[in-house]
């Protein structure tokens, strides 16, 4: 037992002399099971929709057998030769190769995998494959005079980095970073580095989009934590309401209202407050994203704040007024810091909420207004590179992780202090 | 007496396990997946006495590639577009399709000269449909756009531009609006300058631009005065001009043609019957049949004359079909082994600038 | 009922109205006048209006109509932090996200006093109610008595020369509330502050204060140092609320300087201080305090009164006994004598005459 170090006499025991630890845990253990049973249905729930897809896409994004289950000779020589330049007995297994692949009618996938790398050889891969099978030594002859591409430094680099299924290549890829013709990594050409710039920019507009939340959330919550019952309740359908509408739909009637002859800008023109060319530009730009998806987030803000809100009492402000302290004063020093977990509760949400969005930044981002999400469901959708979403949906999760972290630490001892 | 006993036993047989077949189709929905349904789906099961189920995808190709890959196949047909049915079929995620088995035309040609160049492409996919990117313009607004070229002249009809945010037919446009003659446009795409002309052409109009994402928006943005040209679906457009009366127009020049084939999925749950049902849904009368619903050309040389009216009773349908003569003068073919090879490099390249 | 200023008038309630919904007064009419360094509590039953008196003196309230002054000068329209008044809130109402240190050096703050005064301050309003050594806790930290001396300091740290204390002490068991009385009386001595003290809680009322405003239905009903109050009620009311008290309805039989001879409901004449009734035939109730009836023969005046009772009930209750009795028809009188030596226990169905002096029976107008 775990008491082995206790001096026996000082151990407690029961009536019949069993140990106290033992006969509690005895007395307890039919419980704990019915407790465990109950959560049983949800533990199945969450690992099936849960812990299996994450972990799917985490090994997706560090496993890729595209090129090596079927080009299995290369690979043979690659690890043999570690750092040989391409011999004849190289061709031959990279001949041997292409003829199986094409027969197994797995030579695409090897193309596409190395086309990752190396742009502009997938079609190497497809028309060598079906012209393999005609190829007879020396090899490196033959597959040279089928395409000259197949001397290329890089290309050899970039099977050899493909040739093992476990790859860093994507995470690489995800940080705006290419294989050169050494088979080193070295940052990509300016006009092809998008995913740390659009990283950036999820994080700067979900700042952005946090705190317009915050700013106009937090008197909402206010209000509906200090009106009476029957207002609040109405302030709070009010406040709900987004929720019962398809995201959709209210995406869509943002459109409406805001796009060039939408009808904020037809009253403006009406009105006389912008000119006919003036139209202000509202919509498939960063505004348009802001504007849609603050709406969106409000009632995350609104409903943790409230609810912190809520258990404030009305004495503190008033204790604050008496105590001499202006109306500003009293909030900043006695309410705001009382708010600070609804705050941060509703910040975080929001803010997660908004690195992940999709469906607003795609229909009414425009150009500058799209997010790192929908640049991963570009890779899911269109471009079939699953690895590459897998690894940018991962650090993804990985940095709002940190951040959960960090505001666990943050706020977490905070709150620690207070209770 | 006994055989006929046998006989009948085994047809009884045989019928039994064709009526209690299922063909499950999935395709882009939307008016695209109607015309199918009333063309293909609907005869079909007449004849056959198949079921047949229509699920609609954002891109068919996405949900197959994951079904294959998992090794949990449901769907037993899918429309997809050509570069994606090429990439499928390489990876091996497609049964092959023996295109000699497929119907000859109604005067006896075999079918694999009877479908237009590039239709029988891959050796697993059979396509159904030309279709094309096209640029549109609102006629009660705009007037005077003859060419391609004037897309790209903000001087010349000034105003907003619809693009699909994507590299694919931006590119080729941009080439062919700056002077480019069609056949010569995927040669010069390979080279770093002809990326950097196409790029160059389409920063001339950057500022403004509206871009789109789904089909359904470039109608939605003529109609909203938000663009004064897009580019767009063929089809997207013919409907909302003849079938909603909006007073659309498409510009055929620098059209880019596509094809939407169909394919089956390795491991098809039905494969027989889907192989059936593709046999029956590309014979020349289906295809024209198709061209009553939505204004995508047939793939088959031999169903053009059939295209009659279009479901309103008075609309012609040959005109407005892609591959219609008139149209073709300065139309491009979609290179499907250039965007296979390119599209992650362009796509990249093409992100980055929107970002810059 | 207008109350002539009998002192400085430090705080002044004058004709002071108040309603929430513009249909029903919460307070109707208040005159009230509080002398400087008067202890003066605000008594009554939930709704009687005191509260919402004691938040128009903070200024957490407008009045209506009518003005409140301090010190001479109308407040009505001076803002809660700029009236200096000291406040101690039922709940405490301390900052939970500050030490008691910080929660005392707060008023010091936001008046502007620089860092050792304000330490100084803390110290000697913390030594006042002996809790310096908690300085560094937080509330949270703190048992209910500990935050309640916490409240009082931080509401006397910047020496207010007026205290409102909102059932300061309602919260706390009644040991501690006993004890905390009695500090804050002491606290009230020493400092000479004036304190307006609102509570619901008639012992306590009492014990504290230097005068007591029984409050009911937006109206004083009486003003009055405890004493009065306890034993010359002025109407039925505060006769019920203060105390415990027997009633007796009747009607006057006859008045005579000031004595009032009244015939119960059962018949019997009982005697009588005639208080507010004035005519022969008038109704009345009478009033008598259960320590001041007598059942002995020898102890009662001559000439007095008695009335037959019987006994119901008997509760030894250490220094009392408390004896239930049915008089004139009513079960519940009640009578109180002290547990002395040889004081004999009344036994249930026990019958017994009982009668009082004159003085201590009260003919009030029935409310």
């Amino acid at each position: 037992m775990a008491n082995a170090d206790m001096p026996a006499d000082t151990m407690l025991r029961t009536a019949d002399g069993q140990p106290l630890k033992s006969a509690l845990a005895k007395a307890s253990r039919k419980a704990r099971i019915r407790a465990f049973l109950l959560v049983v249905p949800l533990l199945i729930f969450v690992l099936l929709t849960f812990v299996i897809p994450i972990g799917q896409m985490l090994s997706r994004s560090v496993n890729n057998d595209q090129f090596s289950e079927s080009m299995i000779n290369i690979g043979v020589w690659f690890d043999e030769n570690p750092n040989a330049e391409p011999d004849e007995a190289a061709y031959a297994a990279l001949a041997a190769d292409l003829v199986y692949s094409a027969a197994n009618r797995m030579i695409g996938n090897a193309g596409t995998r190395i086309n990752y790398e190396v742009p502009g050889t997938r079609s190497l891969f497809t028309s060598s494959g079906r012209k393999a099978k005609n190829l007879k030594a020396p090899f490196k002859e033959a597959l040279l005079e089928l395409d000259e591409d197949w001397a290329r430094p890089d290309l050899w680099a970039a099977m050899r980095s493909a040739s093992g299924t476990t790859t860093f290549n994507f995470y690489q890829a995800a940080v705006d970073r290419k294989i050169n013709a050494d088979g080193q990594f070295e940052r990509a050409d300016e006009n092809s580095r998008i995913y740390m710039t659009l990283f950036g920019r999820t994080f700067a507009l979900s700042v952005v989009i946090t705190g317009l939340c915050l700013l106009l959330g937090f008197p909402i919550a206010h209000l509906l934590a200090t009106l009476p019952l029957r207002k609040a309740s109405l302030l709070m359908i009010l406040v709900l309401l987004p929720f019962w509408t398809s995201l959709l739909v209210r995406t869509t009637s943002w459109m409406v209202l805001l796009q060039g002859q939408g009808v904020i800008n037809n009253v403006l023109v009406s009105l006389g407050i912008v000119t006919e060319d003036g139209r202000l530009e509202m919509m498939y730009n960063q505004t348009g994203t802001i504007i849609a998806m603050t709406h969106i987030l409000l009632p995350f803000m609104i409903l943790p704040l409230y609810s912190v809100m809520k258990t404030i009492p009305p004495s503190y402000a008033r204790a604050a007024r008496s105590l001499g302290a202006t109306s500003w004063t009293t909030f900043r020093r006695i309410y705001l810091p009382q708010t600070v977990s609804g705050i941060g509760a509703g910040g975080i949400l929001c803010f997660i909420l908004a690195v992940g969005y999709y469906i607003t930044p795609a229909l009414v981002g425009g150009a500058d207004g799209t997010l790192i999400s929908n640049q991963i469901a570009f890779h899911m959708q269109n471009s079939l590179n699953w690895s590459l979403a897998a690894a940018l949906a991962t650090m993804l999760l990985a940095s709002v992780l940190i951040l959960y972290w960090a505001y666990d630490r943050l706020v977490g001892i905070d709150n620690m202090k207070l209770g | 007496m006994k055989k006929t006993l046998i006989l009948s036993t085994a047809l009884t047989a045989v019928s039994f396990a064709a009526s209690a077949q299922e063909v499950v189709v999935m395709s882009w929905g939307g008016a695209y997946g109607v015309s199918q349904v009333e063309a293909y789906n609907k005869p079909f099961t007449e004849a056959t006495g198949i079921k047949t189920t229509m699920v609609d995808a954002d891109n068919p190709a996405t949900p197959i590639k994951a079904q294959v890959e998992a090794g949990n196949v449901s769907i037993d047909v899918a429309d997809v577009e050509l570069s994606d049915a090429v990439s499928l079929c390489d990876e091996g995620k497609l049964e092959v399709i023996d295109h000699a088995s497929l119907p000859a035309a109604p005067d006896g040609t075999p079918a694999v000269d009877d479908f237009v160049e590039g239709a029988l492409a891959s050796e697993c996919a059979v396509a159904n449909i030309v279709w094309s990117t096209i640029v549109a313009y609102d006629g009660s607004k705009t007037s005077g756009v003859t060419s391609i070229a004037d897309f790209f002249d903000l001087s010349k009809i000034p105003g907003k531009r619809g693009l699909r945010k994507a590299a694919k037919a931006n590119l080729e446009m941009a080439l062919m609006a700056d002077g480019v003659p069609a056949s010569e446009v995927y040669d010069l795409l390979e080279t770093d300058e002809g990326v950097e002309r196409a790029f160059a052409k389409l920063d001339t109009i950057k500022n403004d631009v509206v871009w789109w994402e789904a089909g359904a928006q470039p109608p939605q943005l003529l109609a909203d005065g938000e663009v004064v040209m897009t580019t767009g679906y063929n089809g997207r457009i013919f409907n909302a001009a003849v079938g909603e009366g909006k007073p659309f127009e498409i510009l055929w020049d620098g059209q880019i043609m596509d094809f939407d084939l169909f394919v089956i999925p390795k491991g098809a749950p039905n494969k027989d019957a889907a192989l059936e049902y593709i046999k029956f849904a590309t014979d020349t009368q289906r295809l024209a049949d198709q061209a009553k619903y939505i204004s995508y050309g047939p793939a088959r040389k031999s169903s053009a004359p059939l295209v009659g009216l279009y479901q309103d009773g008075k609309t012609e349908m040959g005109p407005q079909m892609p591959t219609s003569p008139d149209n073709l003068k300065n139309a491009l073919v979609n290179n499907f082994e250039f965007w296979a090879d390119r599209n992650t490099e362009l796509s990249e390249r093409f992100n980055a600038w929107l970002l810059n | 009922m207008v109350n002539e200023p009998q002192n400085d008038g430090f705080v002044v309630f004058d004709h002071v109205q108040k309603s929430y919904d513009g249909e029903a007064l919460v307070v109707k009419d208040l005159n009230l006048s509080i002398g400087k360094g008067e202890f003066l509590t605000m008594l009554g039953p939930s709704g009687s209006g005191k509260t919402t008196c004691l938040m128009m003196l903070a200024g957490f309230e407008t009045a209506t109509h009518g003005d409140i002054r301090l010190e001479g000068r109308p407040i009505n329209e001076v803002p809660p932090h700029k009236r200096g008044i000291g406040m101690v809130f039922q709940n405490y109402a301390l900052f939970p996200h500050m030490t008691v240190g910080e929660n005392l050096s707060f008023p010091l703050e936001v008046r502007g006093m620089g860092k050792s005064e304000r330490e100084a301050k803390v110290k000697r309003a913390l030594d006042m109610v002996q809790m310096y050594s908690f300085i560094n806790r937080r509330p949270a930290q703190l048992s209910g008595g500990q935050q309640q001396r916490i409240a009082l300091a931080r509401a006397l740290v910047f020496d207010p020369g007026l205290v409102l204390m909102d059932e300061p002490l309602g919260a706390l068991d009644k040991q501690l509330r006993e004890h905390m009385q009695f500090e804050i009386k002491h606290l009230h001595e020493s400092l000479g502050i004036t304190v307006v003290y609102v509570t619901h809680d008639q012992g306590e009322a009492l014990t504290m204060s230097d005068r007591v405003a029984v409050f009911n239905d937006g109206r004083i009903q009486q003003l009055a140092p405890p004493d009065e109050l306890y034993e010359r009620p002025q109407n039925s009311f505060v006769a019920q609320f203060i105390g415990e008290n027997n009633k007796l309805e009747g009607v006057v039989e006859s008045i005579d300087n000031g004595r009032a001879l009244v015939r119960l409901g059962t018949g019997e004449l009982i005697d009588a201080t005639a208080v507010n009734v004035t005519a022969k035939g008038q109704k009345t109730v009478v009033s008598i305090r259960p320590e001041r009836v007598e059942y002995k023969a020898e102890l009662l005046p001559s000439g007095a009164h008695t009335v037959d009772a019987e006994v119901l009930e008997f509760i030894y209750m250490g220094d009392l006994f408390r004896t239930r009795l049915r008089v004139a028809g009513s079960d519940d009188f009640v009578i109180k004598s002290r547990n002395t030596s040889g004081q004999r226990m009344l036994k249930p169905g026990e019958k017994i005459k009982i009668g009082w002096a004159p003085d201590d029976a009260r003919a009030l107008e029935p409310s």
